[in-house]
């Protein structure tokens, strides 16, 4: 929404502020302005002059010397333009003054162009004629303008005065962000409302007098509205003899002053009165009209409707058109059509302003694909009672402007009254909630600049129905608020009971798993929770696999963001590749996040989302490495038993020899592994990567932060080594286990210490060698009990097939 | 003898003088005090003593090998003490060669600013709680006071899964449901994932997140809502930051209210970077709709409390001045580093 500053003051003559007090004090009080446009910021020492005398220039056949009267003097001035004849009254810019720019459209410069005397080519020139270009404006804004050369004022102008303000280019251009809920405020008069509240000053709407001939407008049209949910009222009034013309210069400017292109007389009402009142109108040639009847009513199945912009569109049954006894005539409060539009040669026609649902209307907006100055406000859900308001200002516009005759009387069909909106007030609970202590009556006093009513007996306040937003106490407090000052409450503390902050267990787990990470040198990374369906086939993983059961997504940016991940894989995976492709050396990088399983399809729940704590890395390390965070982060959240390590892990998109299952406590915490070296390809990773995945929903089950400290060892331990051969296919971590198993109460712990194939060891077998510690807390062992369980230990480990060297 | 052991006495100093290693000094404790020493050799010689001098000859020995003693562990300790003064002028490292260094992670800036806002908010008895990212629609809207057809409704740009189901476009979702579980009073912040179907560009994602809070208790006011949110902007943005309150509309709190920060890079004296306002908007918030407390089964005549919501990459983004949104969901390593 833009308003400037003149077409407020219309509204609110005594407003007398700065562009930057008015956006600070509106801003402030809840209007909010976004930023405003200085139009004569650029425009320095420019004066209406009147040419008394035109020469050749003596040197330059496409030049031409000028003697221009500027009130008090005459200077000569050297032009190229071919427009100007003698007696023309013309904008100059007198000697170091400033126009906004060159003469070509959009040939703006910041700052503007200083305009400083000289010599063309050997003649004295002081100052500059100007176009409407140079002025910083466009022909489509004057469209007096001429295409080419300088602007001509008409005969009245008065010589020596500022062209700037002739021009109405002395003004400031608003532009505001109104909320929705501030459907009133989508016009000029709404905004001026609002800054005469803010600044005090008298608001001054338009007095609309009654319009009209002696004539019956009934005679003219019938009205049926089969609708009423869709089209709450319909006003229509009739305008004949009509008579084509440009707009007056005011109305022009104005128009031109929110951007809006001035066209005629018509034209420019309908325009005016939408921004003025907010009412888009919609003008029909009545004599296109079949029937002389209107008949507003859904659209058929498939109906299709060419609109005044000629082009041919599609309806269905949601769609409200505005027919004739025939046909449809246009879509209702989006865009009128081609069949019944105005034309130049135009004798008699049908004001609309009609009320229509905003919801209804922003969906066929959307499924037309036709979004119009008109629909964006219908959109917002208008006060009926509007309607009225505005279509009688169009009419006496019409009347004052000389474009046409106005029937008598207005044809409306209205059904339900929409009612001013009665709110219980309560003074003292506006204080309690806004922490103030305002006095009734100043309360009551912000009501009345902004136009709400107030019932002493009965203690309520009345919201008029321009006010769509005021229901409850609440929405009172906030207009006590914004006129009070947001910056004038005070600030204080909640008080009340005592809380405990912190955060949850879970939330503990996952600030835990962050800090073992970045201890072990990975960095955090994040990625996107949607992904594309084509990651599974990228990743090898099968068709049947429950991972490619996904979330959808019904309305994604791109196939590429259009399931919810099932797997943290690819958004790893595809971060390693960026880092690699930017040849960042030794990466290691970690994501906390959610997979999104769904628990049917199609989804009716909820899907679970589980967090995945994922590590990637390439560089320096190995599998090894990455086990070992994962131990590290075990340890440091209370998980002291031994992890075990299933290499039959079955996981695709690692390499099948170098991945395993993570289980703790005889569940499946996760997997690691070295990623299979088609699918670093895949995503072109050109060295090997390893990954592990983290479930935190399992690992949270099982995590503790309880600690209990076991004494440290006060007598000697007794160590034993072993060293044996065995097949490759056992893994060391099956001798582990015997340890476990067989080493008894005193066993403290074990580390292998020597891991050796190929010479000297037979072919398919491998040397092992492990160092065991025994230790008893309470006294000194004897060397019978640390032989006794090394006899159970040894003896397992034969029935294994494994051999002892000694 | 008494001559006898003073000359031994003195041969020993000059022994120990003479010697300039610590193996030399070995030598001399050998060659005078060792079983085969001289001063033993004095000893052996005692029979020859006549019995009532034995005593006294007994503790003229002991001096003298105490005497001996004491000289032999102080030109030790003497000549250690050299030896590694000049080790050490040999071991001189320049201090200036480069560092080793663990390798260390670092944390997302996102999380590095999440962290802080969750600090100042836990020191002030909030407690942190999630809610899902796949939201039902009668939460992310219904319950938040947007039912269908409402204009903020589609200004949202919703990623739908199917009618009920949405991806959630705000935090504001986990206000009713912890409102609902009826536990008050409800002090909360509740970070997390939301989505918007915004395309990808240096100041928008499709995917962000935000910092939803919410207190409900008696007697809670605007005012209460104002000093907070002033704590937290002096806490996170410095002790100079001033705040500034404009009126603003959401359909889930009234009043509402948007919240400016002086800038912290020009102090408000306006830049570039605050498009020479002074200020940088940072947050929305208002009081609790009391239909929206009617809906979670709270009584509006009461309780009341407020909520606010602080989109997350924006604090990080205006915090540590970084120009591109993309940056943050890229994983370069070269940006990680630098938090």
């Amino acid at each position: 929404m833009n308003t400037s500053l003149s077409w407020i003051k219309a509204y609110v003559p005594e407003l007398d502020v700065t562009a930057q007090e008015y956006t600070d004090a509106m801003t402030l009080s809840g209007t909010k302005v976004e930023g405003y446009e200085v139009l004569d910021a650029d425009l320095d020492k420019i004066v209406i002059g009147q040419i008394d005398k035109i020469e050749k220039h003596p040197d330059a056949d496409k030049l031409i010397v000028c003697q221009v009267n500027v009130g008090n003097e005459s200077v000569q001035i050297v032009t190229g333009a071919n427009n100007v004849h003698e007696g023309d009254k013309v904008p100059v810019v007198l000697d170091g003054g400033r126009v906004a720019g060159g003469h070509e459209p959009g040939s703006r410069v910041a700052g503007g162009v200083k305009i400083k005397k000289g010599k063309l080519r050997g003649i004295e020139s002081r100052g500059m004629m100007c176009s409407i270009e140079e002025l910083g404006s466009t022909r489509d804004m004057y469209p007096e303008a001429p295409k080419e050369g300088i602007y001509i004022f008409p005969e009245d102008a008065k010589v020596g005065e500022s062209a700037v303000e002739a021009l109405g280019l002395n003004d400031v251009v608003f532009e505001y962000e109104v909320t929705s809920n501030r459907v009133d405020c989508f016009s000029v008069i709404g905004i001026a409302r609002e800054a005469a509240a803010t600044f005090g000053k008298e608001f001054h709407p338009p007095v609309v007098a009654k319009t009209g001939n002696g004539e019956d407008v009934n005679d003219f049209i019938k009205v049926t509205v089969k609708d009423s949910d869709l089209c709450p009222r319909y006003c229509a009034r009739v305008v004949k003899n009509i008579k084509i013309g440009p707009s007056p210069k005011w109305m022009q400017r104005r128009l031109a002053s929110v951007g809006i292109r001035p066209i005629n007389n018509l034209v420019d009402i309908t325009n005016y009165v939408m921004e003025e009142y907010g009412q888009p109108m919609h003008a029909y040639d009545l004599d296109t009209i079949a029937g002389r009847e209107i008949i507003v009513r859904t659209a058929k199945k498939g109906e299709k409707f060419t609109t005044l912009d000629g082009q041919e569109r599609e309806m269905d049954e949601s769609v409200l058109m505005i027919c004739d006894g025939e046909k449809s005539i246009g879509i209702a409060g989006i865009m009128g059509g081609e069949n019944s539009m105005i034309t130049d040669d135009v004798k008699t026609m049908l004001f609309e302003a009609a009320c229509f649902d905003g919801t209804n209307i922003r969906k066929s907006s959307k499924k037309i694909g036709l979004r119009t100055d008109a629909s964006g406000k219908f959109e917002k859900g208008l006060d009926p009672n509007n309607a009225q308001a505005a279509i009688d200002r169009a009419c006496q516009l019409v009347e004052e402007l000389g474009a046409g005759e106005v029937a008598g009387g207005i044809v409306d069909v209205y059904g339900k009254k929409k009612e001013p909106v009665r709110v219980p007030f309560d003074a003292e609970k506006i204080n309690r909630l806004l922490g103030t202590d305002i006095s009734k009556e100043e309360m009551l006093g912000y009501f009345e600049k902004i136009g709400l009513g107030f019932d002493e007996a009965a203690s309520e306040v009345i919201a008029p129905t321009f006010r769509q937003d005021l229901f409850r106490l609440a929405d009172l407090a906030e207009e006590v608020a914004r006129f009070y000052g947001y910056d004038n409450i005070p600030t204080t503390l909640p008080r009340g009971e005592a809380t405990t902050g912190k955060l949850s267990f879970k939330l503990r787990v996952e600030e835990v798993a962050r800090d073992i990470a970045e201890f072990c040198g990975f960095s955090q990374g994040m990625t996107y929770s949607f992904e594309s369906p084509k990651v599974f086939d990228k990743l090898r993983i099968p068709e049947a696999s429950p991972l490619r059961r996904t979330v959808e997504i019904m309305n994604p940016l791109g196939e590429d963001y259009s399931i919810m991940r099932t797997t943290s894989l690819n958004g790893m995976l595809t971060s390693l590749a960026t880092n690699y492709n930017r040849r960042n050396k030794n990466v290691r990088l970690y994501e906390l996040g959610n997979i999104y399983l769904p628990k049917s399809l199609p989804l009716t729940e909820l899907p679970e989302e589980r967090m995945q704590f994922t590590l990637g890395m390439y560089g320096d390390g190995d599998f090894f490495s990455m086990k070992g965070v994962v131990e590290e982060f075990f340890e440091k959240i209370g998980l002291h038993k031994k992890e075990v390590y299933d290499p039959n892990s079955g996981k695709p998109y690692l390499h099948p020899g170098r991945q395993a299952n993570i289980i703790y406590d005889g569940v499946v915490m996760g997997y690691l592994g070295e990623v299979h070296p088609d699918i670093a390809d895949a995503y072109g990773i050109g060295t090997k990567a390893y990954i592990a995945v983290l479930d935190m929903p399992e690992i949270v089950k099982k995590a503790t932060f309880d600690r209990k400290y076991t004494g440290i060892a006060r007598f000697p331990s007794v160590n034993r080594d072993i060293s044996m051969v065995m097949p490759k296919e056992i893994l060391v971590g099956q001798v582990e286990e015997v340890i476990e198993k067989k080493g008894g109460e005193y066993l403290e712990s074990y580390a292998l210490f020597d891991l050796y194939e190929g010479a000297q060891i037979k072919e398919g077998y491998k040397s092992v060698a492990y160092s065991i510690v025994f230790r008893a807390k309470d006294k000194t062992l004897e060397d019978a009990e640390v032989t006794e369980a090394m006899e159970r230990i040894l003896k397992a480990l034969e029935g294994m097939g494994i051999e002892l060297r000694k | 003898m008494k001559e006898r052991l003073q000359s031994i006495k003195e041969e020993a100093l000059r022994a120990i003088e003479g010697a300039d290693m610590p193996e030399k000094l070995n030598d001399v404790r050998v060659k005078f005090l060792g079983k085969k020493g001289e001063l033993t050799a004095v000893l052996k010689g005692m029979k020859d003593v006549a019995p009532d001098e034995r005593p006294k000859v007994g503790q003229l020995v002991n001096e003298t090998r105490a005497a001996i003693e004491n000289i032999l562990e102080e030109s030790k300790i003497k000549m250690e003490r050299a030896i590694r003064e000049e080790k050490m002028k040999q071991e001189v490292i320049d201090v200036t060669l480069p560092s080793k260094k663990n390798m260390v992670g670092h944390r997302h800036p996102n999380t590095i600013a999440l962290e802080e806002v969750e600090r100042i908010f836990i020191g002030m008895g909030y407690e942190v709680v999630e809610g899902p990212d796949v939201e039902y629609d009668l939460y992310n809207f219904e319950k938040l006071n947007i039912p269908d057809g409402h204009p903020a409704k589609d200004e949202q740009d919703t990623f739908y899964i199917n009618k009920e189901i949405v991806l959630r476009t705000q935090t504001s979702p986990v206000q009713a449901r912890v409102m609902e579980q009826g536990k008050l009073p409800i002090r909360m912040i509740a970070p997390g994932r939301v989505f918007r179907s915004d395309e990808v560009d240096a100041t928008h994602s499709p995917s962000f997140h935000q910092i939803e809070g919410l207190v409900i208790d008696k007697n809670i006011s605007f005012a209460d809502l104002k000093g907070t949110l002033e704590v937290f902007a002096k806490e996170l943005f410095g002790p100079d930051t001033k705040t500034k309150f404009r009126p603003h509309h959401f359909p889930f709190t009234e009043p509402s209210a948007e919240v400016d920060v002086t800038c912290f890079k020009c102090q408000g004296k306006g830049c570039r970077f605050c498009k020479g306002s002074g200020w940088i908007e940072i947050l929305g918030c208002g009081m609790v709709h009391p239909h929206v407390l009617e809906m979670c089964g709270i009584d509006p005549d009461e309780y009341t409390g407020f909520a606010f919501g602080v989109g997350l990459e924006r604090i990080a983004l205006l915090k540590y001045e970084i120009d591109d949104m993309r940056l943050l969901y890229e994983n370069d390593i070269r940006f990680l580093k630098q938090f």
